[in-house]
């Protein structure tokens, strides 16, 4: 598995099934690769090491596209002879900070397009990618890069809160769109639940059905 | 070194008195202040975390393009402490003591989440009150290492010093801070040194003009991504050090709402503050005792999925003589009238400089406002009716308390 992860922050999924990402670390399973951390290499760190540049040259505006960061995702999913990992999935944590960072919206569209052509086609891998976005948002590059990325996804999780406002034992609603398929016009398959976040777990059920309420 | 910020409790004790609290500011976090059009409270808080930082002995960073650090340092309130602190402090600067610090915490507490708890629970209550009418004394203040940036004084800045393509003024601060943090050993980098201590950051009114970014001054900057990217790598050396930091922010003067939108998500806390001087609301009754709004826009989710979320997201502040409190507000329909309740409880804390508890302090009081009209009906009630009440306002999905219960204080 790879993981881009831009804050520090564990990937909610594996998170919340209680897997140790420390130990799946050590055993090679995972490569992690943590945006802040790199960044600050990037920044402070000593020049030119051994001419390989950072996963996030971007930022320092030498280069223009996210090429680096697809060649380190390549690289470090690419099967080796020892390999026996069976799957491989990449998530990405999250794809909005690019746009901060300096990204373009056509660059990190494309980085997602490249990531796909290697690890879904040719890896017949996963990847889940998490952004930012709300209805109400005026940041447009956002949008544009959300749009795009429904468009392309198979299974979109669209989490947001409560309409009607905070409530404590419902902290929200996620709305599971399934795509049948991307280019026929069938009608997408979509199911609604609702959830409440514990510490490091989080309950699912049907709207209305929150045990607060039964 | 993380304050844990758990739910908070409410608690009575003999006095009558409930007890609010809550955790704190978390060592690594970054926390932004959305400032209030005149900058006057916002400016407030930032002196409060600074004045903090000096009476835990912690080191403080100050950085601002418009007041020199000095003055902004010279006008800290003063602490509320007895004589022997400041004497042991000082005896104990001139000494260079050895003793470890068991607990370094910062907390700036400003909400708790409700549960009513009939039994008085034991937790640490830390924290230390501030008197805003008088400044904190030169003694004080010297006893601790601080450090600076101001940005005329690094003026003029070379052209080609261009780090990451950022505005130079924020590269400038990163190296400074950057620096800091390595040579005093923040980031662990000389285990040799001394005792471990927290770099207190502290950035006034970091996008406006002054610092050479044009992202309050139109809708279109020139360069959106100077003060995201900065926010970025801030937030990386915060992670990696024992420090944290508060910055304040014109963001009233941003019209690009995408920029704001950004900066929220790079933070870890996000407040803003609405005062109400020059609006309306400054003549409405509802709001006579107060100077204005604090909302919460993000709380951080710290080693854990969840954060610490309260029911009340009403929170109003006030400054009175010599303290500056943020009081929640709660409106709860009984089908004639609206109940105000109003909890009042603030205050800029930590465990002083070896990990002793404070002294608990009364801190809150739970009052009940009745509009005129309906005080004959008011029936008083004891305190099992006044938790039950409060019971049912923490059960949230818009529970209705029929509360008509007060606690005189």
């Amino acid at each position: 598995a790879c993981s881009c992860s831009c804050p520090a922050a564990q990937p909610c999924f594996v998170a919340c099934q209680g897997v140790s990402l420390t130990a799946a670390k050590e055993r090679g399973q995972l490569v992690f690769l943590e945006g802040l951390k790199s960044c600050l290499d990037l920044v402070f760190g000593e020049e030119e090491r051994s001419g390989q540049p950072s996963p996030l040259q971007f930022i320092s505006g030498s280069v223009s596209n996210l090429k680096d960061l697809f060649d380190f995702v390549r690289t470090s999913l690419t099967p080796t002879d020892s390999d026996c990992w069976k799957g491989r999935v990449l998530l990405v944590d999250d794809l909005s900070v690019l746009l901060s960072l300096g990204a373009a919206p056509v660059d990190v569209l494309d980085f997602i397009h490249y990531c796909r052509m290697v690890v879904c086609s040719q890896l017949k891998g996963n990847i889940v990618v998490l952004v930012h976005g709300s209805e109400d948002s005026e940041d447009e590059e956002n949008k544009l890069v959300v749009t795009s990325l429904c468009h392309h996804s198979n299974l979109i999780l669209w989490v947001e809160g409560l309409a009607t406002g905070f409530c404590k034992d419902v902290h929200g609603e996620i709305k599971i769109i399934k795509r049948l398929s991307l280019e026929s016009t069938e009608k997408d398959v979509i199911q609604i639940y609702q959830y409440k976040i514990q510490d490091k777990n989080v309950t699912f059920f049907a709207r209305g059905l929150s045990a607060a309420v039964l | 070194m993380v304050v844990q910020s758990s739910a908070g409790s409410f608690y009575n004790d003999d006095d009558n008195t409930v007890y609010c609290e809550s955790g704190g500011l978390a060592v690594g976090t970054l926390l932004l202040i959305e400032e209030d059009k005149y900058g006057v409270y916002s400016s407030l808080l930032l002196k409060y975390f600074l004045a903090e930082g000096v009476v835990c002995g912690h080191d403080l960073f100050v950085a601002s393009a418009q007041d020199p650090p000095a003055n902004i340092l010279k006008e800290l309130p003063a602490p509320l402490l007895d004589d022997n602190f400041i004497t042991e402090r000082v005896e104990a600067t001139a000494a260079k003591s050895e003793d470890c610090q068991d607990s370094m915490q910062i907390a700036w507490r400003y909400q708790n989440a409700p549960k009513v708890e009939t039994s008085p629970t034991t937790s640490i209550k830390f924290g230390h009150y501030y008197d805003v009418s008088q400044k904190m004394s030169p003694e004080l203040l010297q006893s601790i290492k601080w450090h600076s940036f101001f940005l005329p004084d690094e003026m003029p800045l070379e052209p080609k010093l261009k780090m990451c393509n950022m505005n130079c003024g924020y590269a400038r601060l990163l190296q400074s801070i950057q620096s800091v943090i390595y040579q005093e050993g923040f980031d662990g980098s000389h285990p040799q040194k001394k005792q471990k201590n927290i770099l207190r950051i502290g950035i006034q009114s970091l996008g406006s003009l002054l610092w050479d970014d044009d992202i309050c001054s139109t809708n279109t900057p020139e360069d959106i991504h100077s003060i995201t990217k900065f926010l970025y790598v801030l937030r990386g050396l915060l992670r990696k050090s024992l420090s944290a930091c508060i910055i304040t922010m014109p963001s009233h003067l941003i019209e690009n709402k995408a920029i704001m939108e950004r900066v929220t998500n790079l933070s870890d806390v996000v407040v803003g503050l609405e005062s109400f001087i020059g609006s309306e609301r400054e003549t409405n009754p509802l709001y006579k005792d107060y100077h204005g709004l604090l909302h919460v826009h993000q709380i951080p989710r710290l080693n854990s999925l969840i954060c610490d979320v309260s029911d009340t997201k009403d929170l109003a502040f006030r400054l009175k003589r010599k303290q500056f409190t943020v009081e929640w507000r709660c409106l709860h329909l009984t089908g004639f009238a609206y109940d105000v309740l109003y909890l009042s409880q603030v205050r800029f804390q930590s465990a002083d400089l070896y990990g002793n508890p404070m002294p608990p302090l009364p801190c809150c009081s739970l009052r009940l406002h009745l509009p005129p009209d309906l005080s004959d009906t008011v029936s008083r009630s004891s305190k099992q009716d006044l938790a039950e009440s409060a019971k049912l306002l923490s059960s949230g999905c818009g529970a209705m308390a029929i509360g008509k219960k007060h606690l005189d204080f």
